[in-house]
């Protein structure tokens, strides 16, 4: 199979899977136990936040989560709870994944207001964020890259111009495409949410930083795990997956930027292909096969073992509002495939890609 | 002290039924444990050989198995009172305890039974009432009725009378294919005509990669929906893309629906054929879409020599929706994706089409060839009720 859809989900490495596996058999104890299991388990833990701290080149507080989408939640709802008083306005932008926009949506029916930037219309847009903030505004949550067309977005700039407007404005930041895939060292931000299956961690594994002297209240209440903000027994297996993959990930920089560009070329080439990506990460492009919708070339290319996306995974078979955020039209919607590559990416898949969209062409457009 | 647990089945009345009935009650209750299968005076008699016999499942399935009128689940005791009286009074503690009124009804087939049927309902309502205090006598509108019938030889207590589905015996009537889109109301369609004793299979058309694995798997899980009530189906599968992109490529985009319904009538009726199917079945309705109105249904009908029938054609959406909701289809009809009826859907459908200019764009391309290689595609699934 010729798996194009990292950013949906990635293949668990051997190295976290060993390390699962090992420590399932090995080392299971409960790390809230007081005997030497529990002990031991703890030190996997410690020894993940590490890890995954040292990546970040980041002091603070790191806590489990069961996914990006606690962590999202966490930091929204968490923020709100903790700091009612900074104010109760949110800035975020109108590319989020849902489990922001839909934690955004339920403060505002709760009496909070949520402002939603759209990258398509500034040029400055970390400026359009910072100019959003005012003293009434509780959080700035803003993805650092956008997991449907690869967006960039220059989340430390908009750090110090928030802090520079409103110091008691709290940032948090959706790192969960890009970290790892872009360098991820000196990531500023008040909380920052982080995925392990795009990663090739396990499924069931995120984490939230926070940093420090940054609350939140807690989502979770129970046995008062990991300082009482993420009640519920650690699951140190994938905890320790999680770690092995952090570790294993290399540097990408050249090899996206290389397989980026040569499908770029490729696509170029073909006609009424329309690139959607545009100041994007370059393990992701985003672009529209004119006069072919989405789903038909999506099961087209899976009849040759290629496997893409069609609008993100989480919104199955719904138009993406996230694209129109950015300037793609409701056609160009209909027929956008996103691929998104892996360290493991070859550059004879891409011309697989490229000569299965050719095909696809051929036999669809009309 | 043991339940035997038997259930009494009644309302029918010619053997050929009987026999149907007993051999589908036999064939759906495999699942439930090991039963023995008796018969008098309209009543199917099951009786559990062993313990481990579910008989709430058993129940369950019954009540989906068409032929039934009423199901009665019932002690099994013996003739003489005061035995009625003190193994019965325990066994009816579960449907007493949990009710406020009561009546006793009684029948007595057999004639030479010391006490007359009044005297049995006096003196068995008698005996409830003392045990169970708390309940008082209402013979209008009582939450529990107790029945007693003595007969046969025993005598058969029960406080539970379940409605059956009614209908007839699936196979009573004969063999039909039904086309099941996956939509809500094909579904509902082979509900009511197995209620009227047809076996019904199902014929499938899919597209892919028009149409995804998703939505094939999605009309499958809509056969296993059906199999309590339609007893065993034969699903088959058709490769229509070749077919839709020859209709798309050589006809007029308004007849696109009309003559791929035609098309579909056709392999409908190549398999009836081959199969020895009499009828066809569809969810056609009248008025809902722009296929189904009066002159396009005409023009499809016409691609037909099997009568179809369409047993949901007069009703309302609200009708249909009740009904699938009750034999827990809707659920599954409503996840959305794609079958091929909606694929390549023309912007501005001819819907009131007339069957000469229907027959004449059809007729731009000869379909013979690909609906042979169609049918030579077909593939096969069982789903066991």
């Amino acid at each position: 199979m010729i798996y194009l859809d990292n950013a949906a989900t990635t293949r668990p490495c051997e190295a976290a899977i060993n390390a699962a596996a090992d420590n399932m058999r090995n080392n299971f104890g409960n790390a809230s136990s007081l005997h030497k299991a529990g002990i031991e388990a703890e030190r996997v833990i410690k020894d993940a936040k590490k890890a995954i701290l040292d990546r970040l080149g980041l002091e603070g507080e790191l806590f489990f989560t069961s996914g990006a989408t606690e962590s999202n939640n966490t930091a929204i709802f968490g923020a709100a709870g903790a700091y009612r008083h900074n104010g109760r306005k949110i800035v975020t932008t109108a590319m989020e994944h849902p489990s922001v926009s839909a934690a955004a949506d339920r403060l505002c029916e709760n009496g909070y207001e949520a402002v939603r930037l759209a990258p398509k219309d500034y040029d400055n847009f970390e400026q359009a964020v910072i100019d959003a903030v005012d003293e009434n505004t509780l959080l700035v949550s803003v993805m650092w890259v956008n997991n449907e067309t690869g967006f960039v977005t220059d989340v430390g700039k908009i750090y110090g111009g928030v802090k520079r407007k409103n110091p008691k404005t709290l940032v948090h930041v959706d790192a969960v495409q890009g970290f790892c895939k872009l360098p991820s060292k000196g990531l500023k931000a008040d909380y920052i949410s982080l995925s392990a299956h795009k990663i090739h961690g396990i499924k069931g594994m995120g984490a939230l930083y926070a940093a420090k002297g940054v609350r939140f209240a807690p989502l979770l209440y129970g046995g008062g795990q990991q300082k009482n903000l993420r009640s519920g027994t650690e699951p140190v297996d994938l905890i320790a997956g999680f770690a092995a993959a952090v570790r294993a990930y290399p540097d990408c920089t050249a090899h996206f930027a290389a397989l980026n560009e040569r499908l770029c070329d490729a696509l170029s080439e073909m006609d009424n292909v329309a690139i959607n990506s545009y100041n994007n990460s370059k393990n992701i492009l985003n672009f529209s096969v004119r006069g072919v919708r989405s789903e038909i070339m999506l099961h087209f290319l899976e009849e040759s073992g290629i496997y893409v996306s069609s609008g993100s995974a989480c919104s199955r078979g719904k138009t993406s509002h996230v694209l129109s955020a950015f300037g793609v039209s409701d056609s160009d919607a209909d027929s956008a495939i996103r691929a998104s590559f892996s360290p493991e990416t070859t550059p004879e898949e891409i011309d697989a890609l490229a000569d299965g969209i050719r095909r696809g062409i051929e036999r669809f457009r009309r | 002290m043991v339940k035997y647990g038997e259930i009494a089945l009644k309302g029918l009345n010619k053997n050929t039924f009987e026999d149907m009935l007993v051999k589908n009650i036999r064939r759906r209750l495999r699942a439930a444990g090991e039963f023995e299968y008796s018969r008098r005076q309209s009543t199917i008699f099951v009786r559990p050989i062993n313990a481990d016999a579910d008989i709430d499942l058993a129940i369950k399935k019954l009540k989906c198995i068409f032929g039934i009128a009423a199901i009665q689940r019932s002690a099994v005791l013996p003739t003489d009172w005061e035995q009625v009286v003190t193994l019965g009074l325990p066994y009816l503690e579960e449907p007493l305890s949990a009710a406020r009124t009561f009546k006793v009804e009684a029948k007595r087939s057999d004639k030479s039974y010391p006490l007359r049927t009044p005297d049995i309902q006096r003196e068995l309502g008698a005996a409830i009432l003392s045990a169970y205090p708390h309940l008082t006598v209402d013979v209008h509108n009582p939450d529990v009725t107790v029945i007693l019938e003595i007969r046969d030889g025993n005598a058969y207590l029960n406080a539970e009378r379940i409605m059956g589905q009614g209908g007839m015996p699936v196979g009573s009537s004969g063999n039909a294919l039904l086309l099941l889109s996956g939509g809500i109301d094909s579904p509902v369609a082979a509900y009511m005509m197995a209620k009227r004793g047809l076996n019904v299979d199902a014929i499938h058309f899919q597209s892919p990669p028009y149409t995804s694995e998703r939505a094939l798997l999605k009309v499958e899980e809509l056969c296993e929906k059906l199999t309590p009530y339609c007893g065993d189906i034969r699903f088959y599968c058709v490769p229509f893309t070749e077919i839709q992109e020859a209709l798309r490529d050589n006809c007029p985009e308004e007849y696109f629906t009309v003559i791929m319904r035609r098309l579909m009538m056709k392999i409908a009726n190549i398999i009836c054929e081959k199969h020895d199917y009499k009828a066809l079945i569809t969810g056609e309705s009248v008025g809902q879409v722009a296929s189904q109105t009066l002159m396009a249904l005409a023009c499809t009908d016409k691609a037909s020599d099997v009568p179809v029938f369409r047993p949901v054609i007069g009703m309302d959406k609200k009708e249909i929706i009740e009904i699938a909701r009750r034999i827990d289809t809707f659920e599954t009809s409503i996840l959305p994706y794609e079958d091929c009826c909606t694929v390549f859907t023309p912007k501005h459908p001819r819907t009131r089409p007339v069957l000469a200019d229907v027959i004449a764009a059809e007729e731009r391309f000869d379909f013979s060839e690909l609906i042979a290689k169609a049918v030579e595609g077909i593939t096969y699934k069982d789903f066991r009720s």
